[in-house]
């Protein structure tokens, strides 16, 4: 998928096509299991997802077939991300993905905390006293605003019960 | 007759001003207008998302108050956008990519405060013609639309998606596509006319189907993140601070500039009813000016027209994009579609009896336009400094701050944990989708109005009979139909004209 130091335009364009064939796939089995007929008194439950399923499916089997087209002329020059961007996003996208999975474990509150503080340590070479700080002042502000000030309660964990919340 | 309409109306506005004007609703104004601009300045939340993460912040407020300061977030972040494209040469919303242009080579020529006070005066006057049209159009449009019935509603809503697919920037197929998805997604769950569910796949999660809400978030505040990353930011900005004479100066120098403006209003205006939304609109509108300029090579440069262009029109699109969504319940752009969402939830059906049963809030919403655009221009004058100094604030700490606010309104939307995976999973499609240039408002809008538009479809087929005549036979439903088919084969028009010359 890769060619020198970043990721084609062409492949991705691919790897999006097919997730939207995947998606028209789902969308036209249910609507056929749920009835995509023109009954007695209008469509079925699975008449109009049957056609959004098949339009769905036919653009993009046009966008592959326009991208295997302009494969030999494009020849991977078309750039979707250099490699250095692109891990300058994965070192996004990770944390956040370990911070959504966190909040389950942890509360919300915890999860922020640490996230903030971890990211600022880590990306910009705060020192960690500066860090936590940060992290918990933001964790402190959201507590207030919303458990205290307009009482929406945010998903807790053991600390938050051990504390008595 | 038609004085004495205009004497109602007026009225109704001062009944509207009396509404605004209490303590309480001014207090909310100026908090919406500071949270909006500060929305406009940082990367990743805009107009949209950040509407949609402090709407349940609302829920316990009054419909009339929340909307007064859901707008003027609104308004505010409309604002904001222009700060962040002068002085950063990074647009903080969408709909100011243009003001970049010629707004930061203003700066880096050292008229930064001259081409901020134009940005901020031309979004003011895009408002104020827009909210005027809104005042004496509107409850025409609402009168007009109380003979609507579901036929008319399907057209309408044809129409709407119809119109995005002609007017769309982005390839036509892809526009197709990014919009079919969002009506797959609307489908899924409880089916409101048979009670059958579609597309859970035995999940229980997905009973009640996916919220725009979310992805509003996900697509617009993650996406953002992620593609903000990438490209490595380090905020190097030009010193924003304006003089009252800086002002006085500019303000003398823009009446010259009327006709571009006048243009900008139109075309912001038009783009704004019909669902094209701020970002087309500023981009024509910027287009426009450049074609007609007498000396066009100026512009990139350091045009002050280039400024006003399409900061007028961005700002018109995005006040007018409330008119339909106020009469006839269809949003013109994505965060018109954030509010008409929260409207929903507040217990109030948009739509032409809105105006006549909630007299009170559409006309204190209208007020508020004003009001909160006055507000909105002396806030941003005066406190331009402050807002360049959180630019400076290094990326490392906005980020995950933004993350974390994001996360915390994916939650609060149903009180659900797995809202924030879908969010995620959201945020990754927005950063694919925007570099792809698949377009995301047409799937934001389609997943709103899925839902309304299927509904209505099989109103009107309980009607006729399963006859799908009903849609052209009176003459009210087959106009707008009409109108429907032909910008659905604009682009093909396009197509034809080309072939047929060359």
């Amino acid at each position: 998928m890769k060619s020198g130091s970043h990721l084609q335009m062409r492949w991705i364009e691919l790897l999006v096509a097919a997730c939207f064939v995947a998606v028209s796939l789902l969308v036209i089995t249910d609507s056929i299991r749920v009835g995509n007929a023109w009954g007695s008194d209008g469509p079925e439950p699975g008449y109009f997802p049957f056609y959004i399923g098949c339009l769905l499916m036919g653009g993009a089997a046009w966008v592959i077939l326009q991208t295997l087209l302009a494969w030999k002329h494009d020849d991977g020059k078309e750039v979707f991300a250099e490699e250095h961007e692109f891990n300058l996003m994965l070192l996004m996208l990770m944390p956040t993905s370990v911070f959504v999975a966190a909040i389950f474990v942890l509360g919300i509150y915890l999860a922020s905390l640490i996230f903030v503080a971890a990211f600022m340590a880590w990306q910009g070479k705060y020192s960690y006293f500066k860090s936590i700080t940060v992290g918990a002042g933001i964790s402190a502000a959201l507590f207030l605003l919303f458990e205290i000030w307009f009482l929406l309660p945010l998903p807790k964990g053991f600390i938050e019960t051990w504390l008595g919340y | 007759m038609v004085g004495l309409l205009i004497m109602e109306e007026l009225n109704n506005l001062f009944q509207g001003f009396a509404v605004a004007l209490t303590l309480p609703n001014i207090g909310f104004m100026f908090i919406g207008i500071f949270l909006g601009v500060l929305i406009g300045v940082l990367p990743g939340l805009g107009g949209a998302n950040g509407v949609a993460i402090l709407l349940p912040l609302t829920f316990g407020m009054s419909p009339t108050s929340a909307i007064i300061m859901l707008s003027c977030i609104y308004w505010g972040a409309l604002f904001g956008g222009a700060i962040t494209s002068i002085l950063f040469n990074i647009p903080g919303e969408p709909w100011s990519v243009a003001t970049t242009f010629d707004g930061y080579p203003m700066a880096q020529k050292g008229k930064a405060a001259k081409a901020l006070t134009a940005a901020f005066t031309s979004s003011f006057v895009g408002a104020l013609v827009a909210v005027l049209m809104v005042t004496f159009l509107a409850p025409v449009v609402a009168k007009f639309a109380l003979n609507f019935g579901p036929p008319e509603f399907f057209a309408v809503q044809l129409l709407t998606f119809a119109s995005f697919i002609g007017m769309s920037k982005e390839s036509p197929v892809k526009t197709l596509m990014a919009m079919m998805l969002g009506f797959a997604l609307a489908a899924v769950g409880l089916d409101s006319v048979t009670g059958t569910l579609r597309m859970t796949y035995g999940q229980e999660s997905l009973l009640k189907g996916f919220d725009f809400l979310v992805a509003v978030i996900g697509l617009f505040g993650i996406g953002e993140i992620l593609l903000t990353m990438e490209e490595g930011l380090a905020f190097k900005g030009h010193k924003g601070r304006i003089s009252l004479k800086d002002v006085v100066d500019t303000w003398k120098e823009l009446p010259k500039y009327w006709a571009t403006s006048l243009r900008a209003c139109l075309i912001g205006c038009w783009m704004g009813i019909t669902p094209g939304g701020a970002t087309p609109a500023s981009f024509m509108s910027y287009g426009t000016a450049k074609r007609i300029s007498k000396h066009p090579e100026e512009f990139g440069k350091g045009a002050i027209e280039g400024v006003i262009a399409p900061e007028t029109a961005a700002h018109a699109a995005g006040t007018s994009a409330l008119l339909p969504m106020l009469t006839l319940g269809i949003p013109g752009s994505p965060t018109a579609a954030v509010l008409l969402g929260g409207l929903l939830i507040w217990g109030l059906q948009p739509g032409p009896l809105l105006f006549t049963e909630q007299k009170d809030f559409v006309w204190g919403l209208i007020a508020s336009m004003y009001l909160g655009n006055i507000v909105g221009l002396i806030v941003v004058l005066t406190t331009v400094p402050w807002w360049a100094a959180i630019l400076r604030i290094p990326f490392s700490i906005i980020a995950p701050v933004i993350v974390v606010i994001c996360a915390v309104g994916a939650y609060t939307v149903h009180n659900s944990l797995q809202d924030v995976v879908l969010m995620l999973i959201f945020g990754l499609m927005g950063y694919a989708f925007k570099k792809l240039k698949y377009p995301m408002a047409p799937l934001v809008l389609a997943l709103v109005l899925g839902d309304m538009a299927e509904t209505s479809f099989r109103q009107s087929m309980l009607i006729s009979k399963g006859s799908l005549g009903i849609f052209v036979i009176t003459p009210l439903a087959g106009t707008i139909t009409c109108l429907a088919i032909v910008m659905l084969l604009w682009p093909l028009l396009g197509h034809m004209k080309k072939l047929s010359r060359g």
